[in-house]
């Protein structure tokens, strides 16, 4: 021990001495990080008391709800495609951030979460505002870790965002001991973390199931890709374009595989899942190749699972080991990151035309738009639909905002039909299905872009929960479009009651404040729209306008979601009506 | 068929991993039948071993599974064939017993027990070996008295394995040397399995 204190004072590395604290903003510098949403409290003061030196260097916004918080660094993360900071104090203020945590999980979002938590000393004595975050945590983490001394926090952070954004993407969650905040070390720098030996975040490619791949895929008479947010959080986008362009391989997305390609492209055929479009769900039973690109065949995806593409072979590219094979066996895994794999797979890939099977894919959108998509986006009822708010939208933005949806039956419409003209357009609560996530989300999102639209699409019902944001939105002038489609109902559940439940309908009326008379309240414009006449003013007022916007739309009351695959039944069961 | 399958995983010693892993399980509602922590033959590097009764599908899930927790280094997965295992088993009885009783004399020699502890009111035994043997002298001795009884978590060691001291090194390169990992399912998509 002697000989190696000798070492280091021989290689007289410059120290300052600063504070843990100190040392934990240092990081999130030296990483980049430019907004931490937060909320302060007893065990993350010194923390806090550290920031308010840096405000010049980070922004911090103070959300109104630690769950609020972790929200809009998720909304940031998803569309900078940076790691989101969260901060929160011990106990309470993290318990609240497990939500969050649980949905950044599932949906693969980079956060780094710091936690304050009691002295040390404490631990274990049921002390004022001790929880047992990193206990409560581990399941929704992709990693987590308790700082007690200080000396660690440089290397910890860096651990903590290596592992955050790289691989597979997740949270992180650093729950740090006020001692340690508090504690004096003697700081030589940060040194960014690139290797943990423990940790592989990409398999190596293997050539010989490329080379597989492209046999299937060259082979292959109706070939069908299924585009997941892997291309996104691969910054695969031009990729995966120049791997289908040249096969003319038709492709549809994930719901969180969404504007990763732009809606309009001619071999964009559509959204999977429950009530994804027609085509895409028939034609997966059908195929004779399917190609998944960074999805994960969740249960939304693949309705009944001993019914999905049994006649198909399916090549599977994922980064994560753990994702091939357990949902859907693969004739061949193309394990690794997508980004590297798609280059090597169109190299391998020659140029087709399956003109024939695409036209099929344009039979059954023709067939949807007559039966569904028509109706739902020129409505000929006096009742306002949600479609027709969303295609007024895109309308008046060209595809250019950025669509934060929160979850239920205006999330699927937006979904559907909104629509992109860049990658990282869609912010939305998939795996998890967060109800009040997309307020937050979409305040955090806006930091992420500051130069574009964002436009927070919301039920009443999902509104309602977490409203309280409206408070961040004025204080830093965030400047979101709120838009509430207002159904009077608990719409998803009210159409699951309806056609499975006999209309027997538990719970799911649900009644509203004046929306317009909250964000006046809180200092935000807003509008209330009922009937078609005044609608597309109204959306235009709302798009346009300086600073945040509220607009409700009173849509009608008892409209359902189609197409819909019912659970329970394959993706070729899929009802129109 | 569910069948016993030995895991064992080699680690970082990082607090709060035994938690992650077992999580693993109990989300799955899987029960572990018997867990067993200990050092390894590389240095710094802990070797969990877990024993549990599950189909190989959910066995290499599962695998996987821990694989992806950043500390975990390697998983493997066998059968009770490709392994060699014991557990160990302390057995309290009354010290008169053992004395008086030449019949309980006999039957801890054919067990291969070996005291442990001796005293004028109780002996300990000990005997290693499979859960039969140990379960076996549960029940021969509970007649004579047994006071107390105790048995380890299996360690076992994997026949076809060469240790762990290459492959750590490969982890600790910045990039790793290929594993060659059998894809038994190229062109078998007959069925599809769920956890």
């Amino acid at each position: 021990m002697q000989t190696l204190e000798k070492e280091i004072t021989k290689t007289e590395v410059a120290t300052t001495t600063i504070s843990g604290s100190q040392a934990l903003l240092e990081a999130l510098i030296a990483e980049g990080v430019d907004t931490v949403f937060g909320y302060p409290g007893g065990a993350i003061m010194p923390i806090y008391d550290a920031l308010y030196d840096y405000h010049d260097r980070l922004k911090h916004i103070l959300v109104r709800h630690e769950q609020g918080g972790i929200h809009a660094g998720q909304g940031y993360a998803r569309t900078s495609g940076r790691v989101g900071v969260v901060f929160a104090t011990s106990g309470p203020g993290a318990t609240n951030l497990v939500t969050g945590l649980a949905d950044a999980q599932i949906d693969s979002t980079p956060l780094v979460c710091i936690t304050g938590q009691v002295f040390a000393h404490l631990l274990g004595t049921d002390a004022f505002q001790e929880t047992d975050v990193i206990n409560i945590t581990t399941p929704v983490t992709k990693w987590n870790y308790q700082v007690t001394d200080a000396n660690e926090i440089p290397h910890i952070l860096a651990k903590a965002f290596f592992i955050a954004r790289t691989g597979r993407p997740g949270p992180v969650l650093i729950d740090i001991t006020k001692n340690a905040q508090l504690q004096k070390i003697e700081y030589a720098g940060y040194k960014k973390c690139e290797h943990i030996r423990s940790y592989r975040p990409k398999p190596i490619i293997r050539k010989e199931y490329i080379a597989e791949a492209a046999k299937l895929i060259n082979e292959a008479k109706k070939p069908f890709v299924l585009l997941g947010q892997g291309v996104i959080l691969g910054k695969a986008e031009n990729e995966f374009r120049a791997f289908i362009e040249k096969g003319n391989l038709p492709a549809a997305w994930t719901l969180l595989g969404l504007s990763a390609l732009p809606t309009d492209h001619p071999l964009n055929v559509g959204m999977l899942g429950m009530h994804g479009n027609y085509g895409p769900n028939v034609l997966t039973n059908e195929c004779d190749v399917l190609i998944a690109v960074g999805m994960r065949f969740d249960d939304r995806v693949t309705g009944r699972l001993d019914k999905y593409a049994k006649q198909a072979k399916i090549i599977h590219l994922d980064i994560d080991p753990a994702e091939i094979d357990k949902n859907v066996k693969s004739t061949v895994p193309v394990w690794g990151d997508c980004k590297e794999t798609l280059p090597l797979l169109t190299k391998a890939i020659e140029e087709r035309n399956h003109s024939e099977w695409l036209a099929k894919f344009a039979a059954y959108t023709k067939e949807e738009n007559e039966v569904v998509i028509h109706k739902e986006l020129n409505p000929d009822t006096d009742e306002l639909t949600m479609g027709e708010v969303i295609r007024l939208m895109n309308e008046i933005s060209g595809g250019e905002a950025v669509v934060v949806t929160d979850v239920g039956q205006h999330q699927m419409v937006a979904s559907r039909y909104a629509k992109f003209n860049k990658s990282k357009s869609n912010v939305t609560s998939g795996g998890l299905g967060t109800m009040g996530f997309a307020l937050p989300a979409a305040i955090g999102a806006k930091f992420g872009v500051k130069d574009r639209t964002v436009v927070a699409i919301i039920g009443d019902g999902g509104f309602q929960m977490t409203l309280q944001e409206l408070g961040t939105i004025m204080q830093a002038e965030v400047d979101v479009k709120i838009l509430i489609l207002n159904n009077r109902f608990l719409g998803m559940v009210r159409q699951w009651q309806q056609l499975f439940h006999d209309k027997r309908y538990s719970f799911v009326d649900i009644q509203s404040p004046d929306y317009v008379q909250l964000a006046k309240a809180y200092g935000i414009a807003g509008a209330t729209v009922d009937n078609r006449s005044n609608l597309k003013d109204a959306v235009r007022k709302m798009l346009n306008s300086e600073g945040a916007y509220l607009l409700e739309v009173m849509v009608g009351k008892e409209n359902n979601v189609f197409p819909m695959v019912p659970q329970g039944c394959s993706v070729a069961e899929i009802r129109l009506k | 068929m569910k069948t016993e399958y030995t895991i064992t995983v080699y680690t970082e010693n990082q607090v709060g991993l035994l938690n992650r892993i077992a999580i693993i399980f109990s989300r799955r509602k899987i029960n572990i039948e018997s867990l067993n922590v200990s050092p390894s033959e590389a240095e710094s590097i802990h070797r969990f071993t877990i024993v549990i009764n599950e189909t190989e599908e959910v066995v290499r899930k599962l695998c996987r599974q821990i694989e992806r927790q950043v500390e975990v280094l390697k998983a493997y997965y066998n059968t009770n064939d490709e392994i060699i295992w014991q557990e160990m088993a302390l057995y309290k009885i009354s010290t008169d017993a053992v004395a008086e009783k030449l019949k309980v004399e006999r039957l801890l020699r054919e067990c291969g027990a070996r005291a442990v502890v001796i005293r004028k009111d109780y002996t300990i035994f000990e005997t290693t070996g499979h859960r039969e043997e140990t379960d076996k002298l549960v029940e021969v001795l509970a007649p004579f008295g047994l006071i107390e009884f105790v048995r380890s978590a299996r360690v076992a060691i994997i026949k076809a394995s060469n240790g762990f001291h290459e492959k750590l090194k490969e982890f600790e390169a910045y990039e790793p040397a290929e594993e060659l990992i059998e894809n038994e399912f190229l062109n078998k998509q007959d069925e599809v399995f769920t956890m």
